[in-house]
């Protein structure tokens, strides 16, 4: 089954610009099905080398094509727009993958978008999702993945590719990947996602790969150990090195100073043994715990 | 990007959120003598000596002082001058005219990251630790969300009069804090900060409520549409290396640590994760720096041009995952970068892994370059570089 994309996901593709139609192609490849792009000026155009139409809106592609995915590729200052505007077309699952994205227009967005329910929102800054042999919005590589029964969810990119490949070489596959993003404001949480995997039947076991800043990853661990204590769930947190008060690539990878506490790596895993959460304190390490839990 | 006192009031000033006459910023004794006979000239006999640096606790470290002569000014400066406030060294003071104060209070507005909103933070204990308050007298502590209409279209002036009352300000001040504290949202949002903190808020002896510090934070991500936001990184303030310079100026993501193993990767994560699995090698990370997603052969030279600049570096890691990126084009990269930086002396741990890695080892196997040593695995590329580390510094 997988969670959020499947086999029944119709993407548009906000921002067809070289990065956009660069990974669009790759998801279409791969056999996501792109319905459209979305270009105010150049509507009614083809949409190369896709083959598919650009429509100048994107009420447009959901009317005429039925989609209900869109995948955000715009470059920053657009993004809130671009967000709102599908959000306002009716589109139920939006994946932002533009980084950069400024803190008030996030804060905006999360307002107007999430806490009203009932649509998705990924991102920004991340890399999409992936379902193996079923859809990919999104750059993950889809190479690196295969199909199996474990639900991966993470705050980071490449570090995330290390951890499929990880599993993918001792032969345990994913039931869908989910980038959820390196920004301090997304729209999908560490518990969105895990909900959703708990839910998902395909979904054997869970694996959640944090990094420092923030505590979405206790929230997780706190609603995983009150519901679904049997299920193998394996964390791994990045940034055990990483010094207060900096912010480390991402702008959500910050410890604050005078922050509330619970930010850094090292509280982190702390909080997350104390629930019963085994965390990883590197990446060979996050998929050797998860080889054993299922074997 | 966070501003100094001098910087925040001045964001403040045109903002209309009200503050003191502009001081003078100093950046030697002789010029803060000068600030305070000019001062002294105009009226104003009393003066402060602030520290200017982008940390709490100035008045604790020693770093804020009275001076009622230009002498005292004077030699306050050269006390402040080079002290260091939690790491932080004092390169620049603002010299100001002292403000009568009858009372003290605290007003922040923050960006929220648990309550993905804004926090209105009001207190009438100003001056002190608000820490300490919130801890020993959490009533006096007015924490108040806006509401997502409120982020949207500014606060409305009887909330801010509500939350100032609620905080117990007194009667004198309530009307002028309240006008201040919707200037100060104001402020936040057209500026894209992330933190506008005053502390103190005072209650002048002549019966106004003005902001007698100020600490703000900027949104880096927000600098696209600030065109003036470069012209708050002013030289010399906090005096940064060589390599977080370049870094700056060549928008590189690059953190400078404390260790001599160089760091290079391709994703913020990873490169947390190459600075952990060094540690756990025994080693110590010298920075993080991020090339990022796709990057080109030149960022590739580059970023380890920047991280060989740096003469505390004994040996690299380069940590790259390839995923859209390819490992046979980042071997080449590698080569072409050792090829125009010519003699490092030092050695670079290469892992490469993802899309095309097979090519890419073969690559670097075949260049056989005296310098380059490709490693298999991320644990084994940490151990291998901390292990050249050790053997260079011990040589």
């Amino acid at each position: 089954m997988a969670i959020f994309i499947d086999e029944n996901t119709r993407v548009v593709v906000q921002g067809i610009g070289a990065q956009g139609t660069f990974h669009a192609k790759r998801n279409q490849d791969y056999g996501t099905n792109i319905v459209a792009g979305t270009h105010p000026k150049k509507g009614g155009t083809i949409w190369e080398p896709l083959g598919v139409k650009v429509h100048a809106s994107v009420r447009e592609a959901v009317e005429e094509l039925g989609a209900n995915t869109s995948m955000v590729m715009v470059p920053a200052p657009f993004t809130k727009d671009a967000i709102l505007e599908a959000y306002e077309a009716g589109i139920q699952t939006i994946v932002a993958i533009t980084e950069g994205v400024p803190v008030h227009d996030m804060t905006e967005v999360y307002d107007t978008v999430v806490r009203r329910g009932g649509v998705r929102l990924i991102g920004p800054n991340c890399p999409g999702l992936i379902s193996p042999g079923k859809s990919n919005v999104g750059i993950i590589p889809a190479d690196i993945t295969k199909p199996g029964k474990v639900g991966l969810v993470s705050r980071s990119g490449t570090l995330t590719y290390q951890i499929m490949h990880e599993l993918a070489q001792a032969g345990i596959g994913i039931s869908t990947c989910v980038g959820i993003g390196g920004d301090p404001v997304i729209g999908t949480q560490f518990l969105d996602v895990i909900k959703a995997f708990a839910a998902d039947p395909e979904t054997e076991a869970i694996a959640f790969v944090g990094e420092i800043g923030g505590s979405e990853e206790q929230l997780a661990g706190q609603w995983i150990s009150e519901n679904i204590p049997d299920l193998p769930v394996v964390g791994y947190i990045a940034g055990f090195e990483a010094p207060p008060g900096k912010q480390m690539g991402h702008a959500g990878a910050i410890v604050k100073e005078d922050g509330p506490g619970g930010e850094s790596a090292a509280e982190k895993k702390e909080i997350l043994g104390a629930m019963g959460i085994p965390v990883a304190i590197n990446p060979s390490e996050a998929a050797q715990l998860m080889i054993k839990r299922l074997s | 990007m966070d501003l100094v006192e001098y910087q925040g009031k001045q964001l403040f000033g045109r903002n209309g959120v009200p503050v003191p006459p502009p001081g003078v910023v100093c950046r030697t004794p002789d010029e803060v003598e000068a600030a305070a006979r000019q001062i002294a000239d105009g009226g104003n006999p009393l003066t402060v000596i602030k520290a200017q640096v982008k940390m709490g606790g100035r008045g604790k470290a020693g770093g804020v002082k009275l001076a009622k002569s230009p002498a005292e000014a004077r030699a306050h400066a050269e006390s402040i001058f080079g002290l260091d406030i939690k790491g932080h060294i004092v390169h620049v003071i603002l010299v100001e005219p002292a403000s009568g104060i009858d009372q003290e209070y605290y007003l922040s507005i923050l960006h929220d990251r648990v309550g993905k909103g804004y926090l209105v933070i009001c207190s009438r204990e100003g001056g002190v630790d608000i820490e300490e308050v919130n801890r020993t007298n959490p009533a006096a502590v007015v924490k108040e969300p806006l509401l997502p209409s409120e982020t949207v279209d500014g606060l409305p002036r009887e909330r801010a009069l509500d939350i100032v009352t609620r905080a117990n300000l007194p009667a004198a001040a309530l009307d002028q804090a309240a006008d201040l504290l919707v200037k100060l949202f104001a402020a936040l949002k057209a500026e894209d900060a992330t933190l506008a903190e005053i502390n103190p808020l005072i209650l002048t002896d002549d019966g106004r409520v003005i902001a007698l510090d100020a600490k703000v934070s900027l949104d880096g991500n927000a600098a696209f549409r600030h065109g003036d936001y470069d012209e708050w990184d002013v030289e010399g303030i906090e005096v940064v290396d060589e390599q977080t310079r370049a870094a700056k100026a060549a928008d590189i993501a690059y953190v400078r640590l404390d260790g001599d193993v160089g760091i290079l990767g391709n994703g913020a994560g990873l490169v947390m994760a190459s600075l952990d699995v060094v540690a756990q090698a025994g080693g110590t990370a010298a920075n993080f720096l991020d090339i990022g997603g796709g990057a080109s052969a030149e960022t590739m030279a580059e970023s380890l041009r920047l991280v060989l600049s740096d003469d505390r570096v004994n040996a690299v890691l380069v940590n790259v995952f390839g995923g859209i990126t390819q490992c046979d084009l980042v071997a080449q990269g590698v080569l072409g970068a050792m090829e125009q930086l010519g003699d490092i002396d030092r050695k670079l741990v290469v892992r490469l892994d993802g899309t095309n890695a097979e090519a890419g080892r073969r690559i670097l196997t075949e260049a056989n370059h005296p310098n380059v040593i490709p490693a298999a695995t991320m644990a084994e590329a940490a151990e291998r570089a901390v292990a050249e580390a050790a053997a260079r510094a011990a040589a």
